[in-house]
């Protein structure tokens, strides 16, 4: 600023001399505040940098996983070929042992035009068709036999490498011999794609089919409600031993060495690797206990004992948030400890308590390492009808995906990541609502 | 408010404060907290239906007193009490009292006004809820509109019972605190410095307000301000460094003190 004129009337008022100016720092000061700034700056950028690299590498590779390629052909369920002998009547094994992958490759052989002596033709026709058309085609017949000696228009699965050929994942400049699918079947693949038999369908066996060796069957249905199953269980157990065991050593205890020694024990506990857990349930849950192996319930107990600290640390801190005044009020009117507690601290303590919990089961939902151990690492094809049966979870099954060789499996992988980030975050929105509804303030 | 006439009250309590009777009578008691002591055997009693001031500087084991009549300091890891008080004829300390008993019959009334978030209704109402005092809704209702008229807070609050009470200016959660305490019927009503987080306004109100709960109930209030003491006391106890020094009519405290520390202290030589 430049120099203040001195007015007149000011002069007359006998305006103190301005005093020389101090040097207190202010631009250095100012200075160290601005390199703060862009420290932090820098550190959410770079943070946010590898988050957008996380997620654009799991979604360029995984969103095509969600579409899945099919054909559809008019197909004749000959009985030439189901049930050459006629003996369906009297042996009810003929239909579900009939060689159905057969029907299909005739009919696909017959829309491409390949001669039904072409051997090699026949066999680069098989290649193009899933072996999953033997159980959808088996269970069509099964269902309706009337439909055998007709003619139906059936949409089913391409094979994995056609559908990774369709989508554009194979590198068709590599030499013919060097890669899964042959020139021969590309040109009809485009064939297939202009005549639009060959078309990519919403992926809804994603989310239903359990596991199988072929990608283009292969399903998370398993996996979604093995962690289902698991998620249940870690909070129908976790929650109120933890709420209650916070409760007590935070309200009730008393405090001395032994109650101590039992918070700096819950506090290494919330530390200790997840594995460890594992091998403990598999030698209590598993050995000791004799549950099944591979079971969600198994999973589900070793996910509680390692969600229950992290509960119970979450739970206490939220109870000692609570201001004392609210305490002192409520036993000041004659309220007993308990009421104390259940009437005013604990509802207080809600959004805490509820914040913790569904952090430590998006943790468990993403925990791997303890299911490895209980045998949850599993080819687990039917879907568990009890937490009894044996599953796996969604993270092993991304880590059994990760391990596959075909290229169809990679998009798989990713889009099981997809899957599992879609609903963390959903229980993280979950977590954030909860605690709009319950937040009071005081 | 159908009060009875301001002649009427001070005949009632002179009646009373011609023959003099005990409402709570503390006898050698000292207080640990660990290993220091807060205080050194201090006999006080506290008269029926009469205000008691306690004062003295910081740390003197004054709030300290007052946490042993409705022994609040159960609530401090640590905090041990000897000597014995009396409630009526009842030892509080005896183990065959019961502490939640014991705290519907002496209130207390707290430094920073510390409502429930709940709504004005149901602050009022907890008190009488736990204990059972209400028998039917229209009961609970005549209850929260009787304490609130004591604590003159109805005519500012009877519009929004269903609202926040801590949505109520500093002075109105203070009254509503009363009010809460009111609600219970206890005999006794303790207070620690209630308006030291109030500003003059409010101030004025809750004095003018002990002033009225005086003719139905016992007072002991903490306070800091001498000025406090004098306006809404009959009787004042100082205290220094964990002793009582002096108890004594207010009126004679202020002016003509028996012990030369009351003196100093309340012309401000020291504190």
């Amino acid at each position: 600023m430049s120099q203040v004129s001195t007015s007149p009337s000011m002069a007359t008022l006998g305006v103190s001399a301005k005093p020389e100016r101090r040097d207190i720092g202010l631009r250095r000061r100012y200075a160290a505040e601005r390199r703060f700034r862009l420290f932090g700056m820098a550190a959410i950028a770079f943070g946010l940098l590898f988050l957008f690299l996380l997620l654009f590498s799991v979604v360029s590779k995984g969103y095509t996983a969600f579409q899945q390629s099919m054909i559809t052909i008019p197909v004749e369920f000959s009985e030439q070929v189901i049930d050459k002998n006629n003996e369906r009547a009297t042996n009810p094994q003929k239909l579900v042992s009939a060689n159905y992958p057969v029907v299909a490759r005739n009919a696909l052989a017959k829309v491409l035009g390949v001669a039904e002596d072409d051997r090699a033709g026949l066999k680069a026709v098989n290649g193009m068709i899933s072996d999953s058309v033997r159980t959808q085609f088996r269970d069509m017949v099964v269902a309706n036999p009337a439909i055998i000696g007709t003619t139906q228009t059936v949409t089913f699965l391409a094979h994995g490498d056609l559908d990774s050929a369709f989508k554009g994942q194979i590198d068709l400049s590599v030499a013919e011999n060097n890669r899964k699918i042959s020139d021969k079947q590309v040109g009809w693949m485009n064939t297939l794609v202009e005549s639009g038999a060959l078309s990519k369908h919403f992926n809804t066996g994603l989310f239903v089919n359990g596991a199988s060796s072929r990608p283009e069957a292969a399903g998370l249905g398993v996996a979604v409600v093995g962690s289902l199953y698991m998620m249940l269980i870690v909070l129908v157990l976790s929650l109120p031993i933890g709420v209650a065991a916070s409760i007590y050593l935070e309200e009730f205890a008393p405090k001395n060495r032994f109650t101590d020694l039992i918070e700096v024990n819950i506090n290494n506990l919330a530390a200790v690797p997840s594995i460890v857990y594992g091998l403990l349930g598999l030698a209590v849950f598993v050995n000791f206990a004799g549950f099944p192996r591979s079971a969600a319930l198994v999973g589900g107990l070793v996910l509680t004992l390692m969600t229950l600290p992290t509960i119970i640390i979450a739970t206490r801190a939220a109870l000692k948030a609570v201001p004392p005044s609210i305490r002192s009020a409520a036993l000041g009117l004659g309220a007993s400890k308990m009421q104390t507690v259940f009437h005013h601290v604990l509802p207080l303590a809600m959004p805490g308590i509820l914040t913790g919990t569904i952090i430590g089961l998006a943790h468990a939902l993403g925990e791997t390492a303890p299911l490895l151990l209980i045998g949850m690492v599993a080819f687990v094809a039917d879907i568990p009808g009890t937490p009894l049966d044996p599953s796996t979870a969604l993270p092993v099954q991304i880590y059994m995906w990760a391990n596959e060789a075909e290229r169809a499996f990679v998009e798989r992988t990713s889009g099981a990541i997809m899957v599992l980030l879609i609903f963390l975050i959903l229980m993280n929105v979950g977590a954030i609502l909860l605690r709009r509804r319950f937040e009071r303030r005081w | 408010m159908n009060m009875m006439s301001e002649a009427a009250v001070e005949k009632a309590l002179d009646k009373k404060m011609n023959d003099i009777s005990y409402k709570m009578i503390g006898k050698d008691v000292s207080v640990y907290y660990g290993e220091k002591r807060a205080l050194y055997d201090v006999n006080l009693n506290v008269r029926e239906n009469t205000v008691t001031a306690l004062i003295g500087p910081s740390g003197c084991g004054k709030s300290t007193f007052l946490r042993t009549l409705n022994r609040m300091n159960d609530t401090i890891d640590g905090c041990r009490v000897t000597g014995r008080i009396t409630l009526d004829t009842d030892d509080i300390y005896d183990p065959n009292i019961d502490v939640v008993e014991l705290r519907a019959r002496v209130g207390m009334v707290f430094q920073k006004p510390n409502p429930f978030p709940k709504s004005i209704y149901e602050n009022v109402a907890y008190g009488p809820r736990i204990h059972g005092l209400a028998k039917s809704k229209s009961d609970m209702d005549a209850i929260v509109e009787k304490s609130l008229q004591k604590a003159g807070l109805w005519n500012e609050v009877k519009d929004r019972l269903h609202e926040g009470g801590t949505g109520l200016s500093g002075g109105q959660q203070q009254r509503l605190c009363i009010a809460r305490a009111v609600a219970v019927s206890p005999e006794v009503i303790l207070m620690d410095e209630p308006c030291s987080a109030l500003d003059p306004i409010a101030t004025a109100k809750v004095e003018e307000l002990i002033h009225e709960l005086r003719a139905n109930f016992t007072i002991v209030i903490v306070t800091h301000s001498m000025q406090q003491a004098a306006r809404v006391s009959q009787r004042t106890a100082m205290f220094h460094l964990g002793n009582l020094v002096e108890e004594n009519d207010t009126d004679k405290m202020f002016t003509n003190p028996d012990d030369q520390r009351t003196q100093d202290y309340i012309m401000g030589r020291f504190g």
